[in-house]
């Protein structure tokens, strides 16, 4: 029997190993992953500094790698908040270092993203990457790195330092990839088209390897309001989390710990939890040993009484905002949105945002097209495993009179502190009963406004059908008729006219055709 | 005789023409006072029909159905039964004919096209049954043709042929029962008697072997289905000329029911009359025949067996018990013959020994 080894891996060890669960799966995905976690994180950074983003990307052909693949050169501009020269290094440089520990809505949720594609440049074409950066000082610092994927750190190949006389503030993050573009033109075309759908307040301009401009302009400067930091809900917690909580407070007994650290807890409430876990208020929270702490989170999940998480910590795109980018991204004919209340699913809040376009640019494909979004990203892979997927194929929409084959868009939003994808990837969110619940009900009642919308335009038509039928067939039966009987003179049907417009004929009927 | 007979072409063409005028006078009136124009007219779904035992036909029922301008629905069959209106009455006054084809382009130039042949067909029926004339009286005649020969004078009524006559022996294969015919008044004639044949090759040699002369008889071809036309030309035969008709159909379920329409009509045409003649006799070839003369025979097949149940069971086959014992016999025999099944005893068989029995009425 072989003796086993063990030996200890760093996280970019890790990720380098397991580059597909992070969306790195092959060639194409790797380049539409690549432009997609950079992209995210620009937008998270100038929403920080409440700036509407102005995001350039551009991706250039280097040379041919292997039959089907490529190098590229990524190079992607935004107008954040920038980045302190300090932290570049181990923000490009480190995997799982980042600023997105802290509990709010953001868009990555690993601090992973921006680095996995770094790292993966730097597998495929071993060069370095190039970050640019200033928070809007009088400098501008510029950096060559690699990374050491063993050791997990970063290696600063040259820092250069720039006067910045114009006051830019932004990052810029130029790196090369062997990536296959072609099979990825299309989700990467379609993830920006989606991207501005659900940031119209965001400029986005896209230079393909061919050359090709694509240029999605802003519909509105207004931006959703920024979600508020909070600290964690009793119910969303586990003990890794309870041990590092304990690890940094300064709270000397159980009632102040719980107090101070968790959402929604006060005195009174945390009095009753520690009667309920048999805790003494006064216990040091640092004296809790493992078992104790393991059965504090047991108990913190079984407790009733906890007040359920609010949303401030959740920044939703709001029905204006939805609305704009839909109606700038598909022109549709008509269009509903709708915001429902936040809910929560095991401590965690979370907001469903819908909207239904009919018509327009919104493609007739047989089925409705479906766009998916958590925490304003598009998902663009595995639709049919997503919650929201299985909610819109499972209704009966003839109760709403809506045909499978009529020109429909159906766009969810999902935001929360914590999105439940079911993997690294961030493809497709899990069936959660709570937020099944949440899109089947927002779906029903923007279901039924269009339901009114279709009957008053199926009306409408009727009428203009109609009056049609009537005017173009009346005259003709005065012009037989007239032939007929021998007349000269025309008989006058302008009155018949006229009244079919005032009250309408009959639809039925009452004796029933047979025709043999 | 011939003042009346001259009499009736010309008297139904004018009954043809304000029946027209009156549809479209109704109509005129209704639309000048302001109102949607409203037509009834009998029902003619299944339910509607039915055989009445007195006239020996079909007719439409009590239940009518109405048509308004009003009815979204109705509005575009309405129009469309005006014009095939006004197209009839155009043809039957510039004395043209034309054809069931022929409706179907011709609306085309007025905007009104139909959709299918068969939705200009029904609108041509439903003018049959508002007016009660056949559509042969509206100039509009079928693309069959059916022929006629023997010692019969008619005088042509066609423009271009008014008061020029022809006798229907003048031509060896027969005559054409066409537009030209059909409208002719009958001028004077020889026969005692019509025998009408299913098909055209006992036509000819019946032709050949004389029998015009022989048994004085104007013989008809029916080319299988008798065509409306046809039926409705036999008809006048009868009435008009006073001539019995005899009919000889190849001895199946199917031939029989040639004899049968000819006799009694069919249910399609329940809104008109004078296209039956109820007095017509069915000489054969009939299932006893087939045992009599030892015919030469094929089994039926299941379609035949099939449908003379069907046959038994229809009120036409229920006045004349000779339908039913023949039909009876055809299930016990399961055999079949065609009229040329004769020709085992020679070629002049049929006309010498069976047709001279059967015109005496054997039973």
């Amino acid at each position: 029997m072989a003796t086993a080894t063990f030996e200890e891996i760093s996280a970019s060890d890790f990720f380098y190993r397991n580059r597909d669960i992070a969306g790195f799966t092959n060639p194409s995905r790797a380049v539409f992953a690549a432009i997609r976690e950079l992209v995210e994180n620009s937008l998270d950074a100038a929403e920080t500094s409440k700036i509407p983003p102005d995001i350039y990307v551009r991706l250039s052909f280097e040379s041919e790698a292997t039959k089907d693949t490529q190098i590229y050169k990524l190079r992607v501009e935004d107008n954040g908040c920038g980045i302190q020269p300090r932290f570049i290094p181990s923000a490009f440089g480190q995997v799982l270092y980042g600023s997105k520990y802290k509990l709010k809505q953001m868009r990555g949720t690993f601090g992973l993203g921006g680095k996995m594609a770094v790292l993966y440049g730097q597998i495929t074409t071993h060069q370095s990457a190039f970050v640019t950066s200033s928070t809007g000082t009088a400098k501008i610092y510029q950096f060559k790195l690699m990374m050491d994927i063993q050791r997990n750190r970063p290696i600063i190949l040259d820092r250069k330092v720039q006067i910045n006389k114009e006051q830019w503030r932004g990052t810029i993050v130029e790196f090369t990839l062997e990536g296959d573009y072609l099979r990825a033109m299309p989700k990467i075309i379609e993830y920006f088209k989606q991207t501005a759908m659900v940031n119209p307040y965001a400029n986005l301009t896209f230079v393909d390897p061919k050359g090709r401009l694509y240029k999605f302009t802003r519909g509105t400067t207004d931006m959703p309001a920024p979600p508020k930091e909070t600290d964690p809900h009793p119910y969303g917690v586990d003990v890794e989390l309870l041990q590092r909580m304990i690890q940094i407070t300064t709270e000397k007994n159980m009632l102040d710990f719980l107090r101070h650290h968790f959402h929604r807890v006060g005195e009174i409430t945390a009095q009753k939890f520690l009667d309920f876990a048999a805790l003494p208020p006064s216990k040091n929270p640092k004296r809790l040993n493992h078992e104790e702490i393991v059965k504090l989170m047991q108990n913190m999940k079984k407790f009733k009484d906890f007040l359920p998480p609010d949303a401030s910590c959740l920044s939703p795109l709001g029905e204006e905002l939805m609305r704009a980018g839909i109606q700038k991204e598909l022109n549709p004919e008509y269009l509903v949105v709708l915001q429902r209340k936040p809910s929560t699913y095991a401590g965690h809040p979370f907001i469903v945002e819908m909207a239904i376009a009919y018509g327009g640019d919104v493609p007739k494909r047989g089925c409705f097209v479906i766009y998916r979004f958590a925490n304003r990203i598009p998902l663009l892979y595995d639709e049919a495993s997503d919650v929201s997927y299985r909610v819109i194929t499972g209704m009966n929409w003839r109760r709403y009179k809506v045909a499978p084959d009529m020109p429909i868009a159906i766009v969810v939003h999902i935001c929360s502190t914590k999105v439940p994808y079911k993997t690294v990837g961030k493809e497709f969110i899990a069936d959660r009963p709570e937020v099944r619940r949440e899109i089947a009900n927002a779906l029903r009642e923007i279901g039924r406004q269009l339901q009114h919308f279709l009957s008053r335009q199926e009306h409408v038509h009727m009428e203009k059908r109609r009056l049609g039928v009537f005017s173009k067939y009346l005259p003709k039966i005065a012009e037989f008729s007239a032939k007929l009987a021998g007349r000269e003179r025309l008989p006058d049907i302008d009155k018949l006219l006229k009244s079919v417009q005032k009250y309408g004929a009959e639809e039925e009927s009452e004796h029933s055709e047979t025709e043999e | 005789m011939e003042q009346k007979k001259k009499a009736s072409i010309a008297k139904r063409k004018n009954e043809v023409l304000s029946s027209l005028k009156k549809f479209g006078t109704t109509i005129y009136d209704q639309l000048d006072q302001g109102n949607f124009p409203t037509i009834n007219m009998p029902s003619r779904s299944t339910e509607n029909i039915n055989y009445d035992p007195t006239l020996r036909q079909y007719i439409l029922g009590e239940k009518s159905v109405s048509r308004s301008a009003r009815n979204i629905r109705h509005v575009k069959p309405f129009t469309q039964l005006a014009w095939a209106a006004m197209f009839s009455n155009e043809l039957t006054s510039q004395r043209k004919t034309s054809t069931l084809r022929d409706v179907y382009y011709s609306a085309q130039a007025y905007e009104m096209t139909f959709t299918d042949q068969q939705e200009s067909n029904n609108i041509i029926t439903d003018l049959e049954t508002l007016t009660g004339f056949a559509r042969e009286d509206f100039n509009i005649f079928p693309e069959e043709r059916s022929a006629i020969f023997g010692d019969l004078t008619i005088g042509y009524t066609v423009p271009g042929y008014e008061g020029k006559t022809l006798n229907l022996t003048s031509h060896p294969d027969g005559v054409l029962i066409g537009p030209a015919l059909t409208s002719a008044e009958f001028v004077s004639t020889k026969a005692d008697k019509v025998i009408a044949i299913e098909k055209g090759a006992l036509f000819t040699r019946f032709i050949e072997e004389n029998v015009h002369n022989k048994h004085h008889s104007l013989l008809i071809s029916c080319g299988g289905q008798a065509p409306r036309q046809t039926r409705s030309f036999i008809r006048r035969l009868h009435d008009e000329l006073n001539l019995p008709v005899f009919i000889l159909t190849d001895g199946d379920p199917w031939g029989m029911h040639i004899a049968q329409v000819i006799i009694s009509g069919s249910a399609n045409a329940a809104h008109l009359r004078d296209l039956n003649t109820p007095d017509a006799v069915w000489s054969g070839v009939w299932a006893t025949d087939i045992i009599d003369y030892k015919l030469p025979t094929d089994p039926l097949d299941e379609v035949d067996i099939k449908r003379l149940y069907e046959l038994q069971k229809d009120p036409r086959y229920q006045n004349d018990p000779l339908w039913q014992r023949e039909i009876k016999l055809f299930l016990k025999i399961r055999r079949k013959a065609e009229q040329e099944a004769f020709s085992r005893y020679g070629l002049t068989y049929i006309v010498d020994e069976y047709l001279p029995t059967k015109l005496k009425g054997a039973k």
